[in-house]
């Protein structure tokens, strides 16, 4: 299982817990099933393609990656808002 | 009172106040700090709040509720197949329809989602999306937007919808066809040998007056235009105005020969005309136009106002109308136009003006 932990807003959609223990060999993967879990997190990490959105930054153990980065067993994966989002 | 909906670039905007009075609207609450509300609108057969909103990181989302100031739920959808390789940017436009559940969003990549559960659940019209594949839709500036759409009372198979910039398309049959309606409208910004038969055709906005439901009215990418025969065919309305490049579109649904509208300087100059603000009308289908502008900013007032920035209520003499500003501003006039106060000033940029 990998750890997805997420800040607010996206911790809050989640049921309120910051790490999630999840499955998959992909990040879309896992972040798909979050959606399964969390029904209220879908569509504000990967779009309706499975892209992760382009405003945010997703990292595995770290590195940044995106829905087609491999995950492996105890990896951690970190949900991020990218610096180049948001507005003036 | 009259509640007002003010989408700006960061949140939503829930005002309250009285027109009569001339005094500034209160504010009762504001919901999506931080996010960009590009439209919101109370269905008023159901009472039910509606926003599309934007994250800048999370992406856009129809939400909805029957209390403003409490909890919005988000729907499902609007969303592109999966397989499509289409995301949704943006949601334009939330329109009530006209059987009883049924309301539309245009939004952009070019697209029009149903719903028929009062905003719960949103399906692609799919019919629509395949002429947008097989056809060359170009965006404006905006981006390759559905934010027009025109029901008809009574009539619920039949919708007009404007397309920036893809012009008018046409369906009496909920949406199972559709064609397209141009003859007449110019594209300027196009060379001349071009213009005959195309359909980069920025539309900018359109209405329908509803007790003459042939007749539409349009802003469109340079000139202001008026149909008489259900969008098929376009006659310029230009004449008196200062310049026929605008984006919103008021209009009187008791008179099916009023309209206002917002010149702008022109598209390389996105400003109001002379550092004056003004709404301009016409009570005789467009032969003939009247500027409105006391109590409105006539000094030094270099405004923009955005494409669904202007709302109202009510009809005649005693229509409410409220336009905002990328300034952060609202005017508001309950007497047609008559005169204006300042509803509010210095919020966010003004996406989208709408009365509850």
């Amino acid at each position: 299982m990998a750890v997805v932990t997420l800040r607010a807003p996206l911790r809050d959609r989640a049921g309120g817990e910051a790490n999630h223990d999840l499955p998959g060999a992909t990040v879309g993967e896992v972040l798909r099933e979050l959606e399964r879990r969390h029904p209220k997190v879908t569509g504000w990490i990967l779009d309706e393609q499975g892209r992760v959105r382009p405003h945010v930054n997703v990292f595995v153990n770290g590195e940044r990656t995106r829905e087609d980065g491999a995950v492996g067993e105890a990896d951690v994966l970190q949900v991020l808002p990218s610096i180049s989002g948001g507005y003036a | 009172m009259t509640e007002l909906l003010v989408g700006t670039k960061k949140g939503l905007f829930v005002l309250e106040g009285d027109p009569s009075t001339g005094e500034s609207f209160a504010i009762v609450t504001r919901a999506f700090a931080g996010d960009v509300v590009e439209y919101a609108i109370r269905d008023r057969r159901t009472g039910r709040y509606f926003a599309g909103v934007t994250s800048g990181f999370y992406g856009p989302r129809v939400l909805f509720t029957d209390d403003p100031a409490g909890e919005w739920q988000q729907a499902e959808g609007p969303a592109f197949p999966e397989g499509s390789e289409t995301s949704l940017e943006r949601i334009w436009r939330i329109e009530p329809g006209v059987a009883d559940g049924v309301l539309y969003a245009g939004v952009a990549p070019a697209a029009l989602f149903t719903s028929t559960d009062n905003g719960e659940h949103w399906e692609l019209n799919e019919p629509l999306w395949k002429e947008r594949l097989a056809g060359e839709w170009n965006p404006g500036a905006g981006g390759l937007a559905l934010h027009s759409i025109c029901t008809w009372p009574g009539k619920p198979d039949t919708l007009a919808v404007g397309v920036s910039a893809a012009g008018v398309w046409i369906t009496e049959d909920g949406g199972q066809t559709w064609r397209t309606g141009y003859t007449g409208l110019v594209p300027e910004y196009m060379p001349e040998e071009q213009r005959e038969g195309t359909n980069a055709l920025c539309v900018h906005n359109m209405h329908r007056a509803p007790l003459r439901p042939e007749r539409l009215f349009m802003q469109f990418h340079g000139n202001v235009y008026r149909s008489d025969d259900e969008g098929g065919s376009w006659t310029s309305i230009r004449e008196g105005l200062p310049s026929g490049f605008g984006f919103p579109l008021v209009i009187d649904p008791a008179d099916p020969d009023c309209a206002y509208v917002v010149p702008l300087v022109a598209d390389v100059d996105r400003v109001t005309p002379e550092g004056k603000l003004r709404v301009h009308r016409t009570r005789d289908a467009g032969v003939t136009w009247t500027p409105l502008g006391d109590g409105l900013p006539s000094d030094e007032a270099y405004l923009t106002v955005l494409r669904q920035a202007f709302g109202s209520t009510g009809e005649g003499a005693t229509q409410e109308l409220y336009v905002g500003a990328t300034s952060g501003d609202v005017w508001g006039s309950g007497d047609a136009g008559g005169h204006w106060f300042a509803a509010h000033e210095r919020l966010a940029p003004v996406t989208s003006v709408r009365v509850a």
